[in-house]
Protein backbone atom coordinates (compact mmCIF):
# COMPACT_ATOMS: atom_id res chain seq x y z
CA UNK A 1 0.00 0.00 0.00
CA UNK A 2 3.02 2.38 -0.22
CA UNK A 3 2.44 5.12 -2.65
CA UNK A 4 5.45 6.14 -5.59
CA UNK A 5 4.86 9.40 -6.45
CA UNK A 6 7.69 9.75 -8.44
CA UNK A 7 5.81 9.20 -11.34
CA UNK A 8 4.04 12.96 -11.27
CA UNK A 9 6.66 15.64 -12.31
CA UNK A 10 7.36 13.93 -15.52
CA UNK A 11 3.88 13.90 -16.45
CA UNK A 12 2.70 17.82 -15.21
CA UNK A 13 3.70 18.58 -19.28
CA UNK A 14 1.14 16.23 -20.36
CA UNK A 15 -1.77 16.60 -17.45
CA UNK A 16 -1.59 20.63 -18.39
CA UNK A 17 -2.38 19.97 -21.92
CA UNK A 18 -5.20 17.70 -20.16
CA UNK A 19 -6.09 20.85 -18.16
CA UNK A 20 -6.21 23.14 -21.20
CA UNK A 21 -9.21 20.93 -22.77
CA UNK A 22 -10.76 20.78 -19.75
CA UNK A 23 -10.82 24.77 -19.51
CA UNK A 24 -11.76 25.21 -23.10
CA UNK A 25 -15.07 23.14 -22.13
CA UNK A 26 -15.61 24.78 -18.89
CA UNK A 27 -15.01 28.36 -20.87
CA UNK A 28 -17.03 27.56 -24.04
CA UNK A 29 -19.95 25.81 -22.11
CA UNK A 30 -20.54 28.60 -19.07
CA UNK A 31 -20.84 31.22 -22.09
CA UNK A 32 -22.45 29.61 -24.85
CA UNK A 33 -24.49 28.26 -21.98
CA UNK A 34 -25.19 31.70 -20.10
CA UNK A 35 -26.23 33.60 -23.39
CA UNK A 36 -28.83 29.74 -24.80
CA UNK A 37 -29.86 30.51 -21.14
CA UNK A 38 -30.59 34.25 -20.66
CA UNK A 39 -32.75 33.81 -24.14
CA UNK A 40 -34.63 30.50 -22.62
CA UNK A 41 -35.49 32.51 -19.57
CA UNK A 42 -36.64 34.98 -21.31
CA UNK A 43 -38.63 33.50 -23.65
CA UNK A 44 -40.04 31.55 -20.94
CA UNK A 45 -41.26 34.60 -18.83
CA UNK A 46 -42.62 36.28 -22.30
CA UNK A 47 -47.01 35.99 -22.90
CA UNK A 48 -46.45 34.32 -25.74
CA UNK A 49 -47.89 30.93 -24.87
CA UNK A 50 -46.16 28.87 -27.13
CA UNK A 51 -42.63 30.51 -27.11
CA UNK A 52 -42.60 29.91 -23.54
CA UNK A 53 -44.07 26.83 -23.46
CA UNK A 54 -41.54 24.85 -26.04
CA UNK A 55 -38.69 26.70 -23.41
CA UNK A 56 -40.06 25.10 -20.47
CA UNK A 57 -40.12 21.89 -22.93
CA UNK A 58 -36.47 22.43 -23.77
CA UNK A 59 -35.48 22.80 -19.84
CA UNK A 60 -37.52 20.05 -18.40
CA UNK A 61 -36.14 17.03 -20.98
CA UNK A 62 -32.35 18.29 -20.69
CA UNK A 63 -32.47 18.87 -16.98
CA UNK A 64 -34.33 15.21 -16.34
CA UNK A 65 -31.87 13.18 -18.64
CA UNK A 66 -28.54 12.60 -16.66
CA UNK A 67 -25.20 14.37 -18.47
CA UNK A 68 -23.81 11.27 -19.52
CA UNK A 69 -26.94 10.52 -21.63
CA UNK A 70 -26.79 13.88 -23.67
CA UNK A 71 -23.15 13.13 -24.22
CA UNK A 72 -23.82 10.01 -25.36
CA UNK A 73 -26.94 10.89 -27.26
CA UNK A 74 -24.81 13.67 -29.58
CA UNK A 75 -21.69 11.51 -29.31
CA UNK A 76 -22.68 8.15 -30.89
CA UNK A 77 -25.98 9.74 -32.63
CA UNK A 78 -26.44 12.98 -33.73
CA UNK A 79 -23.14 14.74 -34.03
CA UNK A 80 -21.80 11.61 -36.36
CA UNK A 81 -25.65 12.17 -38.45
CA UNK A 82 -25.18 15.57 -39.03
CA UNK A 83 -21.69 15.66 -39.75
CA UNK A 84 -22.63 12.90 -42.11
CA UNK A 85 -25.40 14.84 -44.09
CA UNK A 86 -22.77 18.10 -44.34
CA UNK A 87 -19.67 16.18 -45.00
CA UNK A 88 -20.83 12.65 -46.87
CA UNK A 89 -18.31 10.29 -46.73
CA UNK A 90 -15.44 11.77 -44.69
CA UNK A 91 -14.18 10.97 -41.30
CA UNK A 92 -14.17 13.50 -38.67
CA UNK A 93 -12.29 13.73 -35.42
CA UNK A 94 -15.61 15.39 -33.25
CA UNK A 95 -14.82 14.08 -29.77
CA UNK A 96 -13.88 18.12 -28.64
CA UNK A 97 -16.45 19.41 -30.84
CA UNK A 98 -19.36 17.04 -29.61
CA UNK A 99 -18.24 18.25 -25.93
CA UNK A 100 -18.52 21.30 -26.74
CA UNK A 101 -22.39 21.31 -28.40
CA UNK A 102 -23.09 18.92 -25.94
CA UNK A 103 -21.88 21.06 -22.70
CA UNK A 104 -23.20 24.61 -23.86
CA UNK A 105 -26.68 22.53 -24.51
CA UNK A 106 -26.94 21.20 -21.38
CA UNK A 107 -25.53 23.89 -19.48
CA UNK A 108 -28.01 26.44 -21.19
CA UNK A 109 -30.96 24.67 -19.73
CA UNK A 110 -29.83 24.93 -15.71
CA UNK A 111 -28.72 28.73 -16.46
CA UNK A 112 -31.96 29.31 -17.80
CA UNK A 113 -33.32 28.43 -14.54
CA UNK A 114 -30.72 30.47 -12.46
CA UNK A 115 -31.70 33.34 -15.14
CA UNK A 116 -35.28 33.56 -15.02
CA UNK A 117 -35.23 32.84 -10.91
CA UNK A 118 -33.15 35.92 -11.35
CA UNK A 119 -35.72 37.89 -13.68
CA UNK A 120 -38.60 36.94 -11.32
CA UNK A 121 -36.92 38.31 -8.26
CA UNK A 122 -36.99 41.96 -9.66
CA UNK A 123 -39.91 43.46 -8.53
CA UNK A 124 -42.60 44.16 -10.69
CA UNK A 125 -43.08 47.54 -10.34
CA UNK A 126 -39.74 47.89 -11.18
CA UNK A 127 -41.07 46.74 -14.71
CA UNK A 128 -44.64 49.01 -14.27
CA UNK A 129 -41.94 51.78 -13.75
CA UNK A 130 -40.26 51.50 -17.12
CA UNK A 131 -43.41 51.18 -19.25
CA UNK A 132 -44.28 54.17 -17.64
CA UNK A 133 -41.21 56.10 -18.35
CA UNK A 134 -42.25 55.17 -22.57
CA UNK A 135 -39.77 52.23 -23.06
CA UNK A 136 -40.74 49.26 -24.95
CA UNK A 137 -40.57 46.05 -23.12
CA UNK A 138 -37.17 44.81 -24.65
CA UNK A 139 -35.94 48.51 -23.27
CA UNK A 140 -37.46 47.66 -20.08
CA UNK A 141 -35.67 44.28 -19.99
CA UNK A 142 -32.80 45.04 -21.29
CA UNK A 143 -32.06 48.19 -19.54
CA UNK A 144 -33.36 47.92 -16.21
CA UNK A 145 -34.16 44.10 -15.42
CA UNK A 146 -31.20 42.46 -16.59
CA UNK A 147 -28.54 44.61 -15.25
CA UNK A 148 -30.51 44.35 -11.69
CA UNK A 149 -30.84 40.35 -12.26
CA UNK A 150 -27.62 39.57 -13.47
CA UNK A 151 -26.00 41.79 -10.43
CA UNK A 152 -28.12 39.35 -8.32
CA UNK A 153 -27.13 36.05 -10.20
CA UNK A 154 -23.58 36.31 -10.93
CA UNK A 155 -22.58 34.40 -7.85
CA UNK A 156 -24.95 31.15 -8.95
CA UNK A 157 -23.99 31.86 -12.65
CA UNK A 158 -20.33 31.57 -11.39
CA UNK A 159 -21.19 28.41 -8.89
CA UNK A 160 -22.69 26.62 -11.84
CA UNK A 161 -19.15 27.21 -13.72
CA UNK A 162 -17.50 25.14 -10.95
CA UNK A 163 -19.98 22.43 -11.72
CA UNK A 164 -19.77 22.60 -14.93
CA UNK A 165 -15.99 22.00 -14.43
CA UNK A 166 -16.39 19.36 -11.98
CA UNK A 167 -19.05 18.15 -14.68
CA UNK A 168 -16.33 18.25 -17.60
CA UNK A 169 -14.78 15.35 -16.38
CA UNK A 170 -17.53 12.94 -17.84
CA UNK A 171 -16.24 13.83 -21.35
CA UNK A 172 -14.33 10.56 -20.01
CA UNK A 173 -17.29 8.51 -21.46
CA UNK A 174 -16.69 9.91 -25.00
CA UNK A 175 -13.32 9.22 -24.90
CA UNK A 176 -11.64 13.26 -24.74
CA UNK A 177 -8.61 13.49 -23.30
CA UNK A 178 -9.76 15.98 -20.58
CA UNK A 179 -7.12 16.19 -17.22
CA UNK A 180 -9.13 13.65 -15.51
CA UNK A 181 -8.70 11.28 -18.62
CA UNK A 182 -4.67 12.00 -19.47
CA UNK A 183 -4.21 11.29 -15.43
CA UNK A 184 -6.07 8.06 -15.57
CA UNK A 185 -4.26 7.24 -18.82
CA UNK A 186 -1.19 8.42 -17.61
CA UNK A 187 -1.26 6.03 -14.20
CA UNK A 188 -2.59 3.56 -16.56
CA UNK A 189 0.71 2.96 -18.44
CA UNK A 190 3.05 3.94 -15.60
CA UNK A 191 1.08 1.15 -13.20
CA UNK A 192 0.54 4.32 -10.44
CA UNK A 193 -2.76 4.67 -11.26
CA UNK A 194 -4.05 4.66 -7.19
CA UNK A 195 -1.13 7.84 -7.44
CA UNK A 196 -2.29 9.44 -10.27
CA UNK A 197 -6.14 9.42 -9.43
CA UNK A 198 -5.58 11.11 -5.83
CA UNK A 199 -3.33 13.85 -7.37
CA UNK A 200 -6.09 14.84 -9.81
CA UNK A 201 -8.65 14.32 -7.23
CA UNK A 202 -6.86 16.58 -4.75
CA UNK A 203 -6.21 18.99 -7.92
CA UNK A 204 -10.00 19.35 -8.72
CA UNK A 205 -10.04 19.88 -4.76
CA UNK A 206 -7.79 22.77 -4.53
CA UNK A 207 -8.96 25.03 -7.48
CA UNK A 208 -12.82 24.42 -6.88
CA UNK A 209 -12.41 25.44 -3.20
CA UNK A 210 -10.45 28.56 -3.68
CA UNK A 211 -12.81 29.20 -6.64
CA UNK A 212 -15.92 28.95 -4.47
CA UNK A 213 -14.47 31.25 -1.93
CA UNK A 214 -13.90 34.18 -4.28
CA UNK A 215 -17.34 33.44 -5.69
CA UNK A 216 -18.44 33.86 -1.47
CA UNK A 217 -16.31 37.33 -1.21
CA UNK A 218 -17.66 38.31 -4.46
CA UNK A 219 -21.05 38.01 -3.07
CA UNK A 220 -20.68 39.54 0.07
CA UNK A 221 -19.43 42.31 -2.50
CA UNK A 222 -22.20 42.72 -4.49
CA UNK A 223 -24.92 41.86 -2.36
CA UNK A 224 -27.12 45.19 -2.62
CA UNK A 225 -27.93 46.85 0.71
CA UNK A 226 -31.61 47.16 1.21
CA UNK A 227 -33.13 50.23 0.58
CA UNK A 228 -34.41 52.11 3.72
CA UNK B 1 -28.21 1.81 -6.59
CA UNK B 2 -30.18 5.04 -5.80
CA UNK B 3 -32.98 3.96 -3.14
CA UNK B 4 -29.41 2.35 -1.46
CA UNK B 5 -27.63 5.23 -1.96
CA UNK B 6 -30.61 7.49 -0.48
CA UNK B 7 -30.66 5.23 2.49
CA UNK B 8 -26.85 6.55 2.95
CA UNK B 9 -26.99 9.97 1.73
CA UNK B 10 -30.20 10.70 3.98
CA UNK B 11 -28.43 8.96 7.38
CA UNK B 12 -24.83 10.84 6.92
CA UNK B 13 -26.32 14.32 5.47
CA UNK B 14 -28.06 14.10 8.83
CA UNK B 15 -25.10 13.66 10.81
CA UNK B 16 -23.04 15.94 9.06
CA UNK B 17 -25.65 18.18 9.35
CA UNK B 18 -26.71 18.22 12.51
CA UNK B 19 -22.64 18.47 13.79
CA UNK B 20 -22.20 21.77 11.99
CA UNK B 21 -25.01 23.17 14.41
CA UNK B 22 -23.87 22.13 17.33
CA UNK B 23 -21.96 24.49 19.79
CA UNK B 24 -18.17 23.81 20.15
CA UNK B 25 -15.54 24.25 17.49
CA UNK B 26 -14.57 20.08 16.57
CA UNK B 27 -17.33 18.81 15.72
CA UNK B 28 -18.43 21.74 13.07
CA UNK B 29 -15.11 21.79 11.48
CA UNK B 30 -15.45 17.90 10.93
CA UNK B 31 -19.01 18.38 8.93
CA UNK B 32 -17.21 21.54 7.36
CA UNK B 33 -14.19 19.77 6.12
CA UNK B 34 -16.53 16.69 4.95
CA UNK B 35 -18.54 18.81 3.16
CA UNK B 36 -16.08 20.27 1.07
CA UNK B 37 -14.25 17.63 0.66
CA UNK B 38 -16.92 15.75 -0.94
CA UNK B 39 -18.25 18.89 -3.10
CA UNK B 40 -15.34 20.25 -4.41
CA UNK B 41 -13.77 16.57 -6.05
CA UNK B 42 -16.14 15.60 -9.19
CA UNK B 43 -18.01 12.76 -8.85
CA UNK B 44 -16.55 10.85 -11.45
CA UNK B 45 -13.05 11.20 -9.47
CA UNK B 46 -14.29 10.35 -6.23
CA UNK B 47 -15.85 7.29 -8.13
CA UNK B 48 -12.69 5.84 -9.29
CA UNK B 49 -11.11 6.44 -6.12
CA UNK B 50 -13.92 3.97 -4.71
CA UNK B 51 -13.55 1.82 -7.55
CA UNK B 52 -9.89 1.29 -7.66
CA UNK B 53 -7.71 3.04 -5.19
CA UNK B 54 -9.76 2.13 -2.09
CA UNK B 55 -10.13 -1.87 -2.63
CA UNK B 56 -6.23 -1.38 -3.31
CA UNK B 57 -5.04 0.83 -0.42
CA UNK B 58 -7.23 -1.15 2.33
CA UNK B 59 -5.34 -4.25 3.34
CA UNK B 60 -7.54 -6.87 4.23
CA UNK B 61 -11.20 -5.57 3.32
CA UNK B 62 -9.40 -4.93 -0.23
CA UNK B 63 -8.34 -8.33 -0.58
CA UNK B 64 -11.54 -10.02 0.34
CA UNK B 65 -13.61 -7.41 -1.84
CA UNK B 66 -11.23 -8.31 -4.99
CA UNK B 67 -11.53 -11.80 -4.60
CA UNK B 68 -14.52 -12.98 -2.75
CA UNK B 69 -17.22 -10.73 -4.38
CA UNK B 70 -18.36 -10.69 -7.70
CA UNK B 71 -18.01 -7.93 -10.12
CA UNK B 72 -21.26 -7.14 -10.56
CA UNK B 73 -21.66 -6.27 -6.41
CA UNK B 74 -18.38 -4.84 -6.26
CA UNK B 75 -19.57 -1.97 -9.22
CA UNK B 76 -23.13 -1.94 -6.63
CA UNK B 77 -20.87 -1.15 -3.27
CA UNK B 78 -18.32 0.64 -4.40
CA UNK B 79 -21.50 3.18 -6.86
CA UNK B 80 -23.69 3.27 -3.31
CA UNK B 81 -20.73 4.03 -1.22
CA UNK B 82 -19.36 7.33 -3.43
CA UNK B 83 -22.99 8.31 -4.53
CA UNK B 84 -24.20 8.01 -1.04
CA UNK B 85 -21.49 9.86 0.64
CA UNK B 86 -21.35 12.32 -2.11
CA UNK B 87 -25.34 13.07 -1.94
CA UNK B 88 -24.77 13.02 1.99
CA UNK B 89 -22.62 16.24 1.58
CA UNK B 90 -25.39 18.16 -0.02
CA UNK B 91 -28.05 17.08 2.34
CA UNK B 92 -25.90 17.71 5.00
CA UNK B 93 -25.93 21.58 3.61
CA UNK B 94 -29.91 21.33 3.34
CA UNK B 95 -30.02 20.00 6.90
CA UNK B 96 -28.02 22.62 8.68
CA UNK B 97 -29.71 25.06 6.39
CA UNK B 98 -33.11 23.70 7.39
CA UNK B 99 -32.00 23.93 11.07
CA UNK B 100 -30.69 27.19 10.73
CA UNK B 101 -34.13 28.37 8.99
CA UNK B 102 -35.78 27.44 12.44
CA UNK B 103 -34.05 29.90 14.34
CA UNK B 104 -32.59 29.79 18.00
CA UNK B 105 -36.23 30.11 19.76
CA UNK B 106 -36.82 26.21 19.03
CA UNK B 107 -33.84 25.01 20.34
CA UNK B 108 -33.86 27.16 23.47
CA UNK B 109 -37.88 26.34 24.01
CA UNK B 110 -36.67 22.57 23.99
CA UNK B 111 -34.36 23.13 26.46
CA UNK B 112 -36.60 24.80 28.80
CA UNK B 113 -38.67 22.02 28.87
CA UNK B 114 -35.91 20.16 30.12
CA UNK B 115 -35.50 17.72 27.30
CA UNK B 116 -31.90 16.67 26.19
CA UNK B 117 -30.07 18.69 23.51
CA UNK B 118 -30.44 15.29 21.45
CA UNK B 119 -34.29 14.95 22.12
CA UNK B 120 -35.02 18.68 20.96
CA UNK B 121 -33.02 17.66 17.84
CA UNK B 122 -35.20 14.43 17.27
CA UNK B 123 -38.34 15.26 18.43
CA UNK B 124 -38.47 18.88 17.82
CA UNK B 125 -36.14 20.26 15.28
CA UNK B 126 -35.38 17.97 12.77
CA UNK B 127 -38.95 17.01 12.66
CA UNK B 128 -39.80 20.69 11.43
CA UNK B 129 -37.04 21.02 9.31
CA UNK B 130 -37.35 18.28 7.46
CA UNK B 131 -40.72 18.92 6.25
CA UNK B 132 -39.50 22.45 5.65
CA UNK B 133 -36.79 20.75 3.38
CA UNK B 134 -39.01 18.55 1.15
CA UNK B 135 -38.87 19.99 -2.22
CA UNK B 136 -34.45 20.79 -1.64
CA UNK B 137 -34.70 16.73 -0.89
CA UNK B 138 -36.76 15.76 -3.95
CA UNK B 139 -34.21 18.11 -5.93
CA UNK B 140 -31.49 16.26 -4.69
CA UNK B 141 -32.86 12.55 -5.16
CA UNK B 142 -33.76 13.89 -8.60
CA UNK B 143 -29.86 14.57 -9.15
CA UNK B 144 -29.21 11.25 -7.50
CA UNK B 145 -31.28 9.11 -9.53
CA UNK B 146 -29.12 11.19 -12.74
CA UNK B 147 -25.84 10.30 -10.82
CA UNK B 148 -26.60 6.91 -10.79
CA UNK B 149 -26.05 7.01 -14.55
CA UNK B 150 -22.28 8.04 -14.00
CA UNK B 151 -21.82 5.17 -11.93
CA UNK B 152 -23.58 2.90 -14.25
CA UNK B 153 -21.35 4.07 -17.24
CA UNK B 154 -18.10 2.94 -15.67
CA UNK B 155 -19.03 -0.37 -15.26
CA UNK B 156 -20.73 -0.26 -19.32
CA UNK B 157 -17.22 0.82 -20.39
CA UNK B 158 -15.11 -1.33 -18.53
CA UNK B 159 -16.60 -3.65 -20.22
CA UNK B 160 -16.96 -1.97 -23.47
CA UNK B 161 -12.85 -1.28 -23.52
CA UNK B 162 -12.38 -5.00 -22.12
CA UNK B 163 -14.38 -6.55 -25.20
CA UNK B 164 -13.82 -3.97 -28.21
CA UNK B 165 -13.42 -0.59 -29.01
CA UNK B 166 -16.72 2.15 -29.04
CA UNK B 167 -16.81 1.45 -32.65
CA UNK B 168 -17.97 -1.43 -32.88
CA UNK B 169 -21.71 -0.23 -31.69
CA UNK B 170 -24.57 -1.57 -33.22
CA UNK B 171 -27.82 -0.90 -33.87
CA UNK B 172 -28.82 -2.22 -30.73
CA UNK B 173 -27.15 -0.67 -28.47
CA UNK B 174 -29.38 2.58 -30.17
CA UNK B 175 -31.87 0.69 -29.50
CA UNK B 176 -31.25 -0.25 -25.50
CA UNK B 177 -29.80 3.56 -24.94
CA UNK B 178 -32.84 5.04 -26.85
CA UNK B 179 -34.67 2.57 -24.02
CA UNK B 180 -32.44 3.75 -21.14
CA UNK B 181 -32.91 7.64 -21.76
CA UNK B 182 -36.37 7.27 -21.79
CA UNK B 183 -36.82 5.12 -18.44
CA UNK B 184 -35.04 8.09 -17.05
CA UNK B 185 -36.77 10.54 -17.72
CA UNK B 186 -39.96 8.99 -16.72
CA UNK B 187 -38.74 7.79 -13.29
CA UNK B 188 -37.48 11.72 -12.76
CA UNK B 189 -41.52 12.96 -13.78
CA UNK B 190 -42.94 10.14 -11.55
CA UNK B 191 -40.55 11.20 -8.30
CA UNK B 192 -41.67 14.70 -9.10
CA UNK B 193 -44.96 14.09 -8.90
CA UNK B 194 -44.85 12.15 -5.97
CA UNK B 195 -42.89 14.72 -4.20
CA UNK B 196 -45.33 17.14 -5.14
CA UNK B 197 -47.85 14.99 -3.42
CA UNK B 198 -46.06 14.17 -0.37
CA UNK B 199 -45.07 18.27 -0.42
CA UNK B 200 -48.99 18.99 0.35
CA UNK B 201 -49.66 16.31 2.68
CA UNK B 202 -46.85 17.49 5.12
CA UNK B 203 -47.31 20.87 4.50
CA UNK B 204 -46.96 22.99 7.28
CA UNK B 205 -49.51 25.56 8.36
CA UNK B 206 -48.56 28.97 8.52
CA UNK B 207 -45.70 29.11 5.85
CA UNK B 208 -45.74 30.28 2.47
CA UNK B 209 -46.31 26.53 0.99
CA UNK B 210 -49.61 26.33 3.12
CA UNK B 211 -52.24 25.89 0.41
CA UNK B 212 -54.86 24.58 2.82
Amino acid sequence: MAFDWSSIPGSLPILWQGMIVTLQITLVGALVGILLGTLLGMLRLSPNGLLSGLSAAYVTIFRSIPLVMVLFWFHLILIPLVAGLLFPGKRLELGFLTALIAFSLFEASYYAEIIRAGILSVTKDQFNAGLALGMKRGQVMRLVILPQAFRRMIPLLLTQAIILFQDSTLVYVINLDDFFRKAYNIGNTVGTLNELILFAGAVYLVICTLASGCVRQLHRKLTVPPVK
Amino acid sequence: MALASWVVAFVVGTMVGVMRTLPGRILPSIGACYVELFRNVPLLVQLFVWFFVIPDVTPIFGDWFKQQVPPIWQEFIAGTACLGLFTGARIAEQVRSGIGSLGPGQLGAGLALGLRRRQVYLLVLLPVAYRILIPTLTSEFLNLIKNTAVASTIGYLELAQRSASMAETTSRVYEAFAAATLLYAALNLLVMLLARALERSTALPGFLGDRK
